[in-house]
């Protein structure tokens, strides 16, 4: 994901890291701020029975909007979400950090476990 | 004088909470990694610690990103858990000590220390967890505790130098408190890990083992990196470093005793570690 137009221009690039700063910060508030409202059951509840109105209540724009009905997490994290937030919408859906970690990687679930037993078998 | 007898790190991901909930302890996968918490215990059990201070970064549950501090001091009467919003099971409060917390506030202040003061603060998995670990199956938890939360959400994230300093500088204001009260210090999460990105699931083995190999003997090593580098080091969560980094300033500027230590690769997607500190003498 490119970075080197996000934060502070001398900031390192890290391939395939994001770094969750002000620029992603003030672009994702509204997704993060609905994320933020899943702590609540209630407010999980709302969001299934009616996501579309449920976003729109959060003012998500466009791209969040697309990237949050397709699940698709790099798209989210481009539109500025934070996984500590966005882990509470994937909780709705049942996934945890491991579906959404091959997701990311183009792997299927197995593949990504088995990459990280592999780096503690040597 | 209030007493610091040790130091107590060890990893906080939720899946631990969730293995625990399962009661999966003594599964293969996950058997490595819990009987690495024995010695803790044990030690626990031997020590009886009146008070936990914990560094620990919250996730989500209490903080937003409308109001992000970087250090925030917890001085509630009580702590309580949350749903966190997906299937952790809540887990019994903790209680506080404001006065101490009001203390080491006061002192930290006066440090240069600007620190942001909660008297209201729920406590994620990230103290919970590692609670969970120490005293297994406890009806309500046997110390009090002042949590102490490091911002490792948005960046700018606080340098590793100056959590090692805010280390030191609660320890020195434990020296000029009243009380005699026996404290255990806790940094936790990591080590290396990384949850979004395409290199989701990134773990560096030499890097944790650098921290572990450094963190009693030369804490000032892990100081040589700024956030984004640990970042690079150790993935986006591996920056966690940060809580075990501030717990160790509090042991003071002697060598600690290491009186146990474990790593093990993977527990979900983490390099998970336990490590148990006692203060030189």
């Amino acid at each position: 994901m490119a970075q080197a137009a996000l934060g502070r221009p001398d900031r390192k690039v890290i391939p395939g890291t994001p770094v969750f700063d002000g620029t992603q910060a003030i672009k994702g508030y509204a997704l993060n701020a609905m994320c933020y409202s899943f702590n609540d059951p209630a407010n999980r509840e709302a969001f299934k029975a009616d996501p579309e109105g449920y976003m729109k209540k959060y003012g998500l724009n466009d791209e969040q909007t697309t990237a949050v009905k397709s699940l698709n997490v790099l798209a989210m994290l481009r539109a500025g979400g934070n996984v500590y937030y966005l882990a509470k919408l994937a909780g709705i859906y049942k996934l945890n950090v491991q579906d959404l970690g091959a997701q990311q990687t183009g792997k299927s679930l197995e593949e990504f476990k088995a990459m990280l037993l592999a780096y503690g078998a040597n | 004088m209030a007493r610091i007898i040790g130091g107590y790190f060890t990893s906080h991901v939720p899946g631990i909470g969730l293995a625990i909930a399962k009661g999966l302890k003594q599964d293969a996968y996950w058997r490595p990694f819990f009987d690495g918490l024995v010695p803790v215990q044990n030690w626990l059990n031997e020590k009886k610690p009146d008070v936990a201070i914990v560094f620990y970064n919250d996730h989500g549950l209490n903080f937003f990103l409308d109001t992000m501090p970087l250090f925030a001091v917890g001085a509630a009467d009580v702590y309580h858990n949350d749903d966190e919003g997906w299937g952790l099971p809540v887990q019994q409060s903790f209680q506080g000590h404001p006065k101490l917390s009001w203390h080491i506030i006061e002192c930290l202040v006066e440090d240069e220390f600007d620190v942001a003061t909660c008297q209201k603060m729920k406590v994620d998995h990230a103290v919970v967890v590692p609670f969970q670990l120490a005293y297994p199956d406890a009806a309500s938890w046997p110390v009090k505790i002042i949590p102490i939360a490091i911002n490792t959400v948005q960046h700018p994230l606080p340098s590793a130098k100056r959590c090692l300093a805010l280390g030191r500088a609660v320890r020195k204001a434990l020296e000029t408190w009243g009380g005699d009260e026996k404290i255990v210090v806790m940094g936790t999460g990591g080590l290396s890990h990384q949850l979004e990105g395409e290199r989701a699931g990134f773990i560096n083995k030499d890097y944790d083992l650098f921290c572990l190999d450094n963190l009693g003997p030369h804490p000032e090593a892990l100081t040589q990196h700024s956030p984004v580098e640990i970042v690079e080091l150790s993935g986006s969560q591996g920056v966690e470093i940060l809580n075990w980094i501030a717990a160790r300033g509090a042991l003071g500027l002697a060598n600690p005793l290491q009186k146990h230590r474990n790593y093990h690769i993977p527990i979900s997607n983490t390099a998970a570690a336990t490590l148990l500190l006692e203060p030189a003498a």
